[in-house]
């Protein structure tokens, strides 16, 4: 079957603060916010990226939406090439793959009320006709009353207005719909709410998610594959049942024994992660979680670990696996 | 079990905010207290009331504040009509808050190193002994370097080595009460991690008393000894620990405890959630607070429920709490 999203070999990569300063001190010039990742999307199926801020899943889902070039590597969505297209071009892929933002309330813009808000993208893209109804619909599509049309950002709930996000990403019936992190900030009363809905919607519609979120437990409860990404790369990637069953990379089982258990007799977790994550700037030799890794063996230091297979379409790379 | 001789004992204190829409009712009848060294955490969902009661407790609510009534009696004194000058006092030497963002607290333009000497200016000591009491603290909490990176800018340093300076610069004070408003709440679990079992090291070393405000269960359990559950402005149940999280009778706690995705084992489809929205608090409903979302709502509900004793210690806010155990 053919993926949705195809996802080769992507760099991405920012010029660092200062390139003269740099260039001087024999510092790299660039740094790669994301290096060689690959991984492919299933259509109607939710796939989740996760790691630490900083790991470049936020980049990565930026440059699939177009926001930010790629250096090297291709991004395939419905078996055409979308790295390197241009604005115009984009335009007609953007109507398929639609981004839900961080922060629900900061994203949509205070001074537009939710009829508006919602009437956007159908002006956007010329589907003016019947617009009202279209509104109306979408409404209805995330479970909230017709009058809501005439609120203001400021008058929702943060369940609310996460819905709105929702009802706005999905106007155009995208095939693709990209969240980033779409309960950070909520109460857990209302996270389950918000989840279900995109759950409700991908029956209905057949929309495919990429979700990106540092929240392990909804992961687990929502996610048909993940990817976990440390410094810009995927260490492990694979159905999330396999991973959360039996986690491979050391980094990966660090990340899910630190999923703290809202139970005061679960004992601590007995993996940690040493320091704090290492600059781009500085990569680290071999085995780039080498220096926080408390299974580390020699040849980590020095040798890149290459990738492996552990059972069906789940891969890691990692020296001395768990 | 026993609640020890309090440092800290907030007695049936109520807040109200003047608003155009009329007074808000922010806090409610809350009652808490703290014994000296104990770590005890407050949860609750935004709009919970949970800032008001930690800026009521330092003395720093805005002026918009209506009425206060009740008692908030740190080591013996009143801090509610307390003057100015002496909750400057407390605040400085007795009471610290770590806040949720490390970024704003640090001040962008002073190099840690000043910030920390500048925090200790009660203190009878000379600039190089501060200095060196700086580089301990950072030490404590693990700072790579901390000789060195006291010249540094808060911009230089990432997310969770931040917060730990906001916690050295906390306990440089030597606090009988430190107040932690949701510290890890914009940090990644494996530096929540740290920053927990940091924040319990340490206060087994300095020996403060700890309240830790959040909305994570997880972290609240993994730290804290007794737990607040508060909703719309009341605190609806309190007990330990364990009487919380394995025997909660408020059903607010129940339900919430439930929506945690993190105590659901098996992966499901629908994941729970609580119906409904929070009650207006301008506009008080009568009879519990939590009556129009809750699962086990009858008649009485519409009477204000009595705060049953559960056993010593454990207390609910329910009309069933003493029926609603766990099996």
């Amino acid at each position: 079957m053919n993926p949705l999203l195809k996802v080769s070999d992507v760099t991405i990569r920012f010029p660092s603060g200062n390139r003269l300063a740099a260039r001087l001190s024999g510092q790299p010039q660039f740094i790669e916010a994301v290096l060689r990742v690959s991984f492919a999307l299933e259509a109607g199926k939710t796939y989740a990226l996760v790691g630490e801020s900083g790991s470049g899943k936020t980049t990565l889902a930026r440059a699939i939406v177009g926001l930010v070039p790629t250096h090297g590597g291709q991004i395939e969505f419905n078996g055409r090439r979308i790295s390197g297209l241009s604005e115009t071009q984009l335009r007609t892929v953007r109507r398929e793959i639609a981004m839900i933002f961080q922060d629900p309330v900061g994203s949509l813009s205070p001074r537009l009320n939710v009829r508006s808000i919602l009437a956007e993208p159908f002006k956007v893209h010329g589907e003016t006709a019947d617009i009202d109804r279209k509104v109306t619909r979408l409404l209805e599509d995330v479970g909230l009353p017709a009058h809501f049309t005439e609120r203001y950002p400021h008058q929702l709930s943060g369940g609310q207005a996460r819905r709105i996000a929702v009802a706005r990403a999905l106007a155009l019936r995208p095939k693709l719909v990209i969240a980033d992190e779409p309960t950070a900030g909520l109460d857990v009363s209302i996270q389950g709410e918000v989840l279900n809905l995109m759950r409700d919607l991908q029956t209905k519609f057949g929309t495919t998610f990429l979700m990106i979120t540092h929240n392990l437990n909804v992961v687990r409860h929502v996610a048909d594959r993940m990817a976990v990404m440390y410094l810009g790369r995927i260490v492990e990637e694979g159905n999330t049942a396999a991973i959360f069953e039996a986690p491979r990379h050391r980094y990966t089982t660090a990340l899910l024994s630190a999923n703290l258990k809202p139970d005061p007799d679960h004992s601590a977790p007995l993996i940690e992660v040493e320091g704090e994550t290492p600059s781009l700037l500085r990569r680290p030799s071999g085995c780039e979680f080498h220096p926080r890794c408390i299974f580390g063996l020699p040849v980590c230091k020095v040798q890149s670990p290459k990738e492996q297979l552990s059972g069906t379409g789940h891969r890691f790379s990692c020296h001395n696996p768990a | 079990m026993a609640e020890p001789q309090g440092l800290l004992e907030i007695d049936n204190l109520s807040v109200s905010f003047r608003t155009p829409r009329g007074d808000v009712q922010a806090l409610r009848s809350v009652s808490l207290k703290m014994g000296k060294g104990e770590i005890v955490g407050v949860i609750g969902e935004s709009g919970c009331g949970k800032s008001t009661l930690i800026n009521s407790t330092i003395g720093l609510l805005p002026s918009n504040t209506g009425a206060i009534s009740g008692h908030i009696r740190f080591a013996g004194n009143d801090i509610v009509g307390m003057l100015d000058r002496d909750l400057r006092r407390l605040r400085g030497e007795k009471i610290t808050t770590i806040f949720q963002d490390p970024m704003t607290a640090l001040n962008p333009v002073l190099s840690i190193g000043t910030q920390m000497i500048a925090i200790q200016y009660r203190r009878n000591s000379s600039p190089h002994e501060k200095r060196l009491r700086a580089v301990e603290f950072l030490e404590k909490v693990r700072m790579p370097d901390a000789e060195k990176r006291l010249g540094q800018y808060p911009h230089q340093f990432s997310g969770g080595m931040r917060q730990r300076i906001c916690i050295a610069m906390a306990l440089l004070t030597e606090p009988d009460l430190l107040i932690a408003d949701e510290p890890t709440t914009a940090l990644d679990a494996t530096l929540e991690v740290q920053v927990i079992r940091l924040l319990r090291e340490l206060q087994r070393d300095i020996g403060c008393s700890v309240l830790f405000v959040s909305h994570h269960l997880g972290a609240v359990a993994e730290l804290c000894e007794r737990v607040a559950i508060m909703y719309a402005g009341e605190v609806v149940e309190q007990g330990s620990v364990r009487d919380i999280f394995h025997d909660p009778r408020h059903p607010y706690t129940r339900k919430l405890l439930e929506c945690d995705p993190g105590r659901i084992l098996e992966p499901r489809p629908v994941l729970p959630s609580i119906e409904g929205e929070l009650p207006d608090l301008v506009h008080i409903p009568h009879g519990c607070i939590f009556r129009d979302r809750c699962p086990d709502r009858f008649e009485r509900c519409h009477e204000r429920p009595p705060v049953e004793v559960i056993k010593a210690g454990h207390r609910a806010a329910c009309h069933r709490a003493r029926e609603l155990a766990s099996p």
